[in-house]
C-alpha cells in the first residue's frame, strides 16, 4: 500500500494541520475571548509540534553527547537536531508570557464590560459612543 | 453565516497545508534539509568550543546568546506588563476585620479603631476567600516544597549535563511558588517571596545575563562571548565558555521565577493582592 506508507511517512505534518486548524477557528469564530485565548495557544502547540517533529531523525538519540570527554568521533547522524528543540524551548517560555499577558488584559475587559462574550463587548461601546441612541437601534 | 465561511476558508488552507506537506522531507529522514545545513557543526564542536555535553544547552546560551538575552527581555516585559495592567494599590479597608483564632476556633470581630493581631501565629483573618484549615494539603505542600526548590536548582545547574537549564528550572521555582500560594493563601505566599523580591530578581536576572556580556567586552571580547573571560576564571577557553553558560543561565532562572510569580499574584488577586486564591 503506497498511499498507506506515504500517509505513515509524514504523520507529523497531518497532526501539525490539524491542530492548527482547531486553534485558527477557535481564534475566528468562538465568541467568548477565553476560548479565544485557548485557540491561540493551540496554533502555538501546532507551531511547536511542526518545528519539533523537524529535528526527529532515525536511529539517532537525543543532542546529549555521551561521556563529554571521550576520545571516541561524534558524528552528527547518531545526534537529532537540537537547533529545532533550542528554539522552541524559547517559544514555550515565550507562549506562557503571552498567555499572562492574553490573561491579564482579559481580566481588564471583565472589570470594564462585566462579561468575555465579545458581541455583548461590542453593544456595550458602541452604546458608550452614543448615549442617545435606543436599545433597538443598535443593529442598524 | 461566518462559521460557514471560516470553515470553508480554513479547509481549503488546510487543504493547500496538506498538498505542499508532500515538498516536506518524511518522518526521520537523517538527510533532510533542516540537519543537514548547520547543525553539524553544533554537534562536532560544542565539545571543543564550549565544553558542554547537553548541545541543546550550549546553542541557547552561547551559539544564540543574543537570542535568548532578549528571550528573557521578553519575559521580563511580559511581567511589566501584567503588572501595569492590573495592579491597583487602592486599598479600600473594611469596616470589620474578622480574625479566628486557630487553636479554639473562636472568631473575633474587630471593628474600626480595635488592635489587629497581624503576624500572629495564634490568629488567622477570614476574608471572602477563607477556606477551612486543610490539614493533608498544608501538610503535603510544606513537605514536598524544599524537595521541589531543590529539584529546580539542580535543574538549573545540571543543564550541562542533562535535560535542564534556565527555562526549565526557573519555571519549576514559579510552580512551587504558585503551589505554595494555592495551598496557604495569598497573603501568606505574598509575606515569605514579596511583590518586591519578585520584581527585584526579575530586573536582576537580565541585568546578570546582560552584564555578563558587557564584562567579556572590557576583557577585549565581543559581547556575550563568554571566551574572552577564560583569564578571569583561570581555565581553557572553552572551560571559560562553560561556566559563562552556568552564570547566563542562573540569571535565566531568577528572572523567570519572578516573572511567573509575579504574574500569578497579580491574575489571582486582581491586582490586589491582598485576597486571592
Amino acid at each position: 500500500m503506497d498511499v498507506l506508507g506515504y500517509i505513515i511517512s509524514k504523520y507529523n505534518y497531518w497532526g501539525f494541520v490539524l491542530l492548527m486548524m482547531v486553534g485558527m477557528y477557535a481564534m475566528i469564530v468562538k465568541n467568548n475571548l477565553m476560548k479565544k485565548i485557548l485557540g491561540m495557544n493551540i496554533l502555538q502547540t501546532a507551531i511547536i509540534l511542526f518545528f519539533v517533529s523537524t529535528s526527529a531523525k532515525t536511529k539517532a538519540t537525543l543532542p546529549i553527547l555521551e561521556h563529554g570527554h571521550g576520545d571516541h568521533a561524534i558524528h552528527a547522524v547518531d545526534y537529532i537536531n537540537p537547533l529545532p528543540h533550542v528554539l522552541m524551548l524559547t517559544a514555550i517560555v515565550v507562549s506562557v508570557a503571552t498567555l499572562g499577558v492574553a490573561l491579564a488584559l482579559a481580566l481588564k475587559v471583565y472589570k470594564e464590560y462585566g462579561t468575555l462574550e465579545e458581541d455583548e463587548i461590542f453593544e456595550a461601546q458602541k452604546k458608550k459612543l452614543n448615549p442617545e441612541m435606543q436599545e433597538g437601534e443598535v443593529n442598524s | 453565516m461566518k462559521k460557514f465561511a471560516v470553515i470553508l476558508g480554513l479547509m481549503i488552507w488546510g487543504g493547500l497545508l496538506i498538498y505542499i506537506a508532500d515538498d516536506f522531507p518524511g518522518w526521520g529522514d537523517p538527510q533532510a534539509p533542516a540537519s543537514v545545513n548547520l547543525s553539524p557543526y553544533y554537534i562536532e564542536q560544542s565539545i571543543p568550543d564550549t565544553d558542554v555535553p547537553n548541545v541543546v544547552t550550549s546553542i541557547l546560551a552561547d551559539y544564540r546568546g543574543f537570542d535568548t538575552m532578549f528571550e528573557t527581555a521578553v519575559i521580563f516585559t511580559a511581567g511589566l506588563a501584567c503588572l501595569f495592567l492590573l495592579r491597583s494599590y487602592s486599598t479600600k479597608e473594611p469596616d470589620v476585620y474578622l480574625y479566628r483564632h486557630t487553636a479554639t476556633g473562636v472568631i473575633l470581630r474587630i471593628e474600626k479603631g480595635g488592635t489587629i493581631p497581624v503576624g500572629s501565629a495564634d490568629f488567622e483573618r477570614i476574608d471572602a476567600t477563607w477556606v477551612p484549615h486543610d490539614l493533608i494539603i498544608k501538610t503535603t505542600c510544606r513537605l514536598i516544597l524544599p524537595f521541589v526548590f531543590i529539584f529546580a536548582l539542580y535543574v538549573i545547574a545540571h543543564g550541562h549535563h542533562s535535560p535542564g537549564g534556565g527555562f526549565q528550572g526557573g519555571v519549576i521555582l514559579g510552580a512551587a511558588t504558585i503551589i505554595f500560594a494555592i495551598s496557604y493563601n495569598l497573603r501568606t505566599a505574598t509575606r515569605n517571596i514579596t511583590e518586591r523580591f519578585a520584581a527585584f530578581f526579575s530586573a536582576a536576572g537580565v541585568l546578570l545575563y546582560a552584564s555578563t556580556g558587557v564584562l567579556c567586552m572590557f576583557f577585549g571580547g565581543n559581547f556575550l562571548d563568554y571566551g574572552a573571560l577564560a583569564p578571569l576564571f583561570g581555565t581553557t577557553i572553552a572551560g571559560a565558555r562553560s561556566l559563562g553558560i552556568l552564570i547566563v543561565e542562573i540569571g535565566v532562572g531568577m528572572s523567570v521565577m519572578a516573572v511567573m510569580s509575579s504574574i500569578y499574584y497579580n491574575i489571582s488577586s486582581n491586582g490586589r493582592l491582598n485576597e486571592g486564591l
